[in-house]
């Protein structure tokens, strides 16, 4: 199948369509430029939008302006005076950075092992991985929910880290097993020439080559647990273990009725940019972990 | 497969010192197996066991089998409206929202493959939506088709409440959903572009193919499993949707999917066997589906496990 290989073909054959294409059309045709254009402005636009109705406040609110007319801070100013919100800021990347440490260290163990070593039963195993990437968490959070009310997880961190492996620990396995399988043999052969153990071989050989998968896995892993959103209200019912897109889900104004869509947005705002500069800096790595295997993230 | 493992084998089989490779492998691979028993596996059959029980949270250890054979919730859902308005919102968000994002993700990946300058920097451009939280794009778009701030209204001159309403509701819930995923589409799209090699649309050229051709029959074809693989897990998202309508209506007007109507059956309304069946019903659709995809990427797996 093609596509098994677009992740190992792309990095080779990425370099080569631009340049044969230069000497095919040397001016790019106008619509082209229209494209481009329409596609900067479908992907930026509605999240410029955003920005703009975080920077309105009071009566600017009831106007759809494309330009807030007098620009403030107020509410950057006051949802960081939420303790909710800030509360919910240090839970989110409690539980996200746990998630992919663990599912990182667990999952690079059984990744090698999918990816190096024979064993029975290897074929079952890859399948079972993957189908559990496609479960729908609703059937996971339901007996959760009444599970962690009987033995007293229910709203606490640790409650929704456990559910969390169910995406990020296959999540991982997955990109890493297909990044293992480009590390050349010749190099962990020659350790164990040198007398190494195949553990040793796998944890002084292969893990500092393996790095850049190890981040894009951590990347991927981190983003999906950040974004979670099921659990993260079936299974808290207080700010206390609320994360970030639950908080801002329930995010109510000084009356229960009134939604300060002001602040929303500042919110809203504040909790994309780590993910943004995640995107800027790490950009090819993203895109070959999402297209390994094609793999959502 | 088997000329790959016999070149592998020797150096390696022999040489390596300690415990076997069988018995490294079961001791690397068991801490995977043991979390994904617990926390994946461990709750589906339980989910299955609530589901075949009358359970309620308000009195505490109430249990008993439910019904005859234990599937009344079951009977109980199937004779409920809001269980197959459900899966009609369910599936009329998934259709739409997939057909969208397989036709502008495809127009997307086509000009970004053509654009040779900035390739770089439109990547980076389109991961924007695809790194937004879901949470945060219901708001964006919630902001967007507001009746007073927003700027649908303002640019169509009408007041109209969006999500108020019912075929709206939904229009703007799958609108919502487009924007986030089809980037997503287009990269993988895109992906499987830039490995059809380029002489083939030259000879093409000469012999005359116009841009349409090309597209038809070299384009698409080559693309088709890139395609399909794309196509299903984006089946598989959708089918499962349930942030996006619990924050821009809660469910209601006509938005309520399978996932939603599950969690308000068993929170909201506190009746955990229904919720459970439901969740158990929702599941075996979902996994109707991957068994699909399962079957398509099947090459994949093999391709993985071989040596």
């Amino acid at each position: 199948m093609a596509t098994t290989t677009t992740a190992e073909e792309t990095t080779t054959a990425r370099p080569k369509p631009p340049r044969k294409q230069k000497v095919a059309t040397p001016k790019p045709p106008w619509w082209l430029w229209v494209a481009v254009a329409g596609i900067v402005v479908f992907c930026l636009a509605p999240f410029y939008w955003l920005i703009n109705i975080s920077l309105k406040t009071g009566p600017d609110l009831s106007g759809a302006d494309i330009v807030p007319p007098n620009p403030t801070l107020n509410n950057y100013d006051s949802i960081f005076k939420n303790d909710d919100f800030v509360h919910a800021l240090g839970n989110s990347a409690i539980v996200s950075l746990t998630t992919t440490a663990l599912a990182l260290v667990v999952g690079s163990f059984c990744a090698y092992a999918l990816a190096r070593l024979k064993f029975p039963l290897k074929f079952f195993l890859l399948g079972l991985v993957l189908s559990i990437t496609t479960f729908p968490p609703i059937a996971i959070a339901t007996p959760v929910f009444k599970l962690w009310t009987d033995i007293g997880l229910f709203n606490t961190l640790p409650g929704l880290i456990i559910p969390y492996l169910t995406f990020a620990l296959p999540l991982a396995i997955y990109i890493l097993v297909s990044f293992f399988k480009e590390i050349p043999k010749d190099l962990e052969e020659a350790a164990l020439v040198d007398g190494a153990t195949r553990f040793q071989a796998f944890r002084k050989v292969v893990i500092p080559l393996a790095a850049p998968g190890l981040a894009t896995a951590g990347i991927l892993t981190f983003i999906s647990a950040w974004n979670e959103f099921l659990f993260a209200v079936t299974l808290t019912s207080t700010p206390k273990a609320r994360t970030v897109p639950a908080a801002i889900a329930f995010f109510t104004g000084s009356t229960e009725f009134e939604e300060p869509l002001g602040t929303i947005a500042a919110a809203s705002v504040v909790i994309s940019i780590p993910l943004i500069f995640l995107v800027l800096f790490f950009q090819k790595r993203i895109v070959a972990g999402l297209t390994a295997g094609a793999v959502k993230g | 497969m088997e000329a790959a493992s016999v070149q592998a084998g020797t150096p390696t089989g022999r040489r390596s010192r300690g415990i076997s490779e069988r018995r490294l492998a079961a001791y690397m691979v068991s801490p995977s197996v043991i979390l994904i028993a617990l926390v994946a596996a461990y709750p589906i059959g339980y989910a299955i066991w609530l589901s075949l029980h009358e359970y309620s949270v308000r009195v505490a250890g109430l249990s008993r089998w439910a019904g005859p054979l234990g599937l009344r919730n079951y009977s109980n859902i199937f004779s409920d409206t809001e269980f197959w308005q459900a899966v009609r919102t369910t599936f009329i968000f998934t259709a739409a929202s997939v057909t969208f994002e397989v036709i502008i993700g495809m127009a997307m990946a086509l000009a970004m493959h053509s654009a040779f300058r900035g390739q770089g920097l439109l990547r980076t451009v389109v991961l924007v939506p695809w790194a937004v939280l879901t949470v945060v794009t219901a708001r964006m778009w919630q902001t967007i088709f507001d009746p007073t701030l927003g700027i649908v209204n303002s640019i169509l001159g009408t007041d109209t409440v969006w999500l108020g309403q019912s075929p709206e509701a939904l229009i703007v819930m799958i609108i919502a959903d487009v924007w986030k995923t089809a980037p997503f589409m287009a990269l993988l799209l895109l992906a499987g572009l830039q490995v059809i090699p380029g002489e083939i649309y030259e000879a093409a050229k000469v012999d005359g193919a116009t841009t349409w051709q090309r597209f038809r029959k070299i384009t698409l074809p080559l693309l088709m499993p890139a395609l399909l693989v794309a196509l299903i897990f984006r089946t598989l998202d959708a089918l499962r949707i349930f942030d996006l309508p619990f924050v821009l209506t809660k469910g209601a007007h006509g938005t309520n999917t399978l996932s939603l109507e599950a969690y308000q059956t068993f929170t909201a309304n506190n009746i955990i066997g229904k919720g459970a069946a439901l969740a158990v019903v929702t599941f075996i659709i979902v996994m109707a589906v991957s068994f699909i995809y399962i079957r398509f990427v099947g090459g994949n797996i093999r391709g993985l496990a071989e040596e």
